[in-house]
């Protein structure tokens, strides 16, 4: 073969989530510490496509990144009968225990961005002891809504067009043109209502407001990371959730907005490889 | 209109410079709308056809009508056309986010284009569509 391959491989795995059997898709490179990658809300698992090919951190991570159902290439389950798509806390939590369960992974790392970040927070609350670190990109307990979700999905307003430019002012301007059209290009494939149902869990039933105090870092470490032009979740509401939680790490990332790991994989890259150097040496101290 | 307003000045200017992007003016080809974009100190009636600026006047015009109307302050304005916008001032629903912009009216027709207008009330930034 003379084409270049990428060295990260995509699977089906069959996992059965609150009573439900779902053919869920994912993406995996490297050996060693699992590294389980959760996606923004209406988005999918290539997000993570550039720290799929990261040679360097494959030599000491399992890297895996999973698509939720409903999005990318793991469809919803199969007796779905077209009602409205909803996600909420107990079902994103079990959804992740459920994915790494399957792959039996042993006190998996999890790094989320968004949607993924919030349920990370969820993680620390209430299964700390399962997983070996967290990390939450674009991570608070709770932020301000700044748009009105209903226009995500009607009928007389393209859902494609209207997601991708709702978002596209969280990309940030130093953002180079092709990764921040990627990193938009996935919000217009998106399937109908995913999105907004993405941010019922968001807006509606994931407020932490009041939890994240009973995070215990001594049990799992816990970093969060969050880019300064994103607007959505601030700078700010992650340092007031990193206030009230003892022993939380806490990054402030520049020239990088609300999806750091598509938007500007490089600029990404120095501010996570730091981290996951901390938590491998965690791993052999 | 006030003298000397560089942020009028440039309102004034974006019928040309959305001439010049015809990128732009393709994707906004079924737009038709009156609205009032520009500063909380002197907004415009823009009146679009097929994605073109047909027509710009000061605000107000005796019981011209709109549909929405996104207006902010001078200095957002000035913040959102910066080359390198500084974080919170660059994208038009981080200023109403912030409070330094306000969105009004029947937005429907800003929301189907909603890119457009970004890349429309952006052009001061660069001169030019991209």
């Amino acid at each position: 073969m003379t084409g270049r391959i990428e060295p990260m491989v995509g699977r089906y795995v069959h996992v059965e989530i609150d009573g439900t059997a779902h053919r869920i898709y994912f993406e995996e490179a490297g050996r060693g510490i699992p590294l389980v990658c959760l996606h923004t809300a209406g988005s999918d698992g290539r997000q993570w496509r550039h720290l799929l090919a990261d040679e360097e951190f494959a030599k000491d991570f399992r890297i895996i990144a999973f698509d939720l159902p409903w999005h990318g290439k793991s469809n919803p389950p199969a007796d779905w009968n077209g009602t409205e798509y909803q996600l909420t806390t107990a079902r994103y939590t079990e959804t992740i225990r459920a994915f790494c369960a399957a792959l039996d992974l042993e006190r998996p790392v999890v790094m989320g961005c968004s949607i993924g970040g919030r349920i990370v927070l969820n993680l620390a609350i209430d299964h700390a002891r399962e997983f070996r670190a967290l990390i939450g990109l674009e991570a608070a307990d709770f932020q301000a809504p700044w748009y009105d979700t209903s226009w995500l999905n009607r009928p007389d307003v393209h859902g494609g067009e209207v997601c991708a430019a709702l978002v596209s002012g969280l990309v940030a301007p130093q953002s180079p043109a092709e990764t921040r059209m990627e990193t938009l290009w996935a919000y217009k494939q998106g399937g109908p209502g995913v999105f907004k149902g993405d941010l019922y869990f968001y807006r509606v039933d994931g407020d932490l407001r009041g939890r994240t105090g009973a995070i215990d870092t001594s049990v799992c470490p816990l970093y969060l990371l969050t880019g300064e032009y994103d607007f959505s979740c601030m700078p700010e509401d992650t340092l007031r959730t990193a206030a009230g939680i003892v022993g939380a790490q806490v990054t402030v990332m520049e020239q990088l907005g609300h999806f750091p790991m598509s938007e500007n994989p490089a600029q990404f890259r120095s501010y996570i490889a730091p981290v996951l150097e901390t938590i491998k040496q965690q791993k052999t101290s | 209109m006030k003298k000397s307003d560089p942020v009028s000045e440039a309102f004034t200017r974006l019928p040309a410079m959305l001439e010049q992007g015809a990128a732009l003016i393709q994707r906004g080809r079924l737009l038709d709308v009156d609205c009032l974009l520009g500063s909380t100190e002197q907004a415009f009636h823009v009146a679009i056809r097929g994605g073109r600026i047909v027509d710009l006047a000061p605000a107000p015009v005796l019981m011209r009508v709109w549909t929405f109307a996104y207006r902010a302050t001078p200095e957002a304005w000035t913040a959102y056309w910066q080359p390198m916008p500084a974080a919170g001032w660059h994208d038009l629903l981080a200023l109403t986010k912030r409070g330094a912009a306000t969105l009004e009216g029947d937005i429907k027709p800003f929301m189907t284009h909603l890119q457009y207008f970004k890349d429309l009330l952006a052009l001061p930034r660069t001169g030019a569509a991209r």
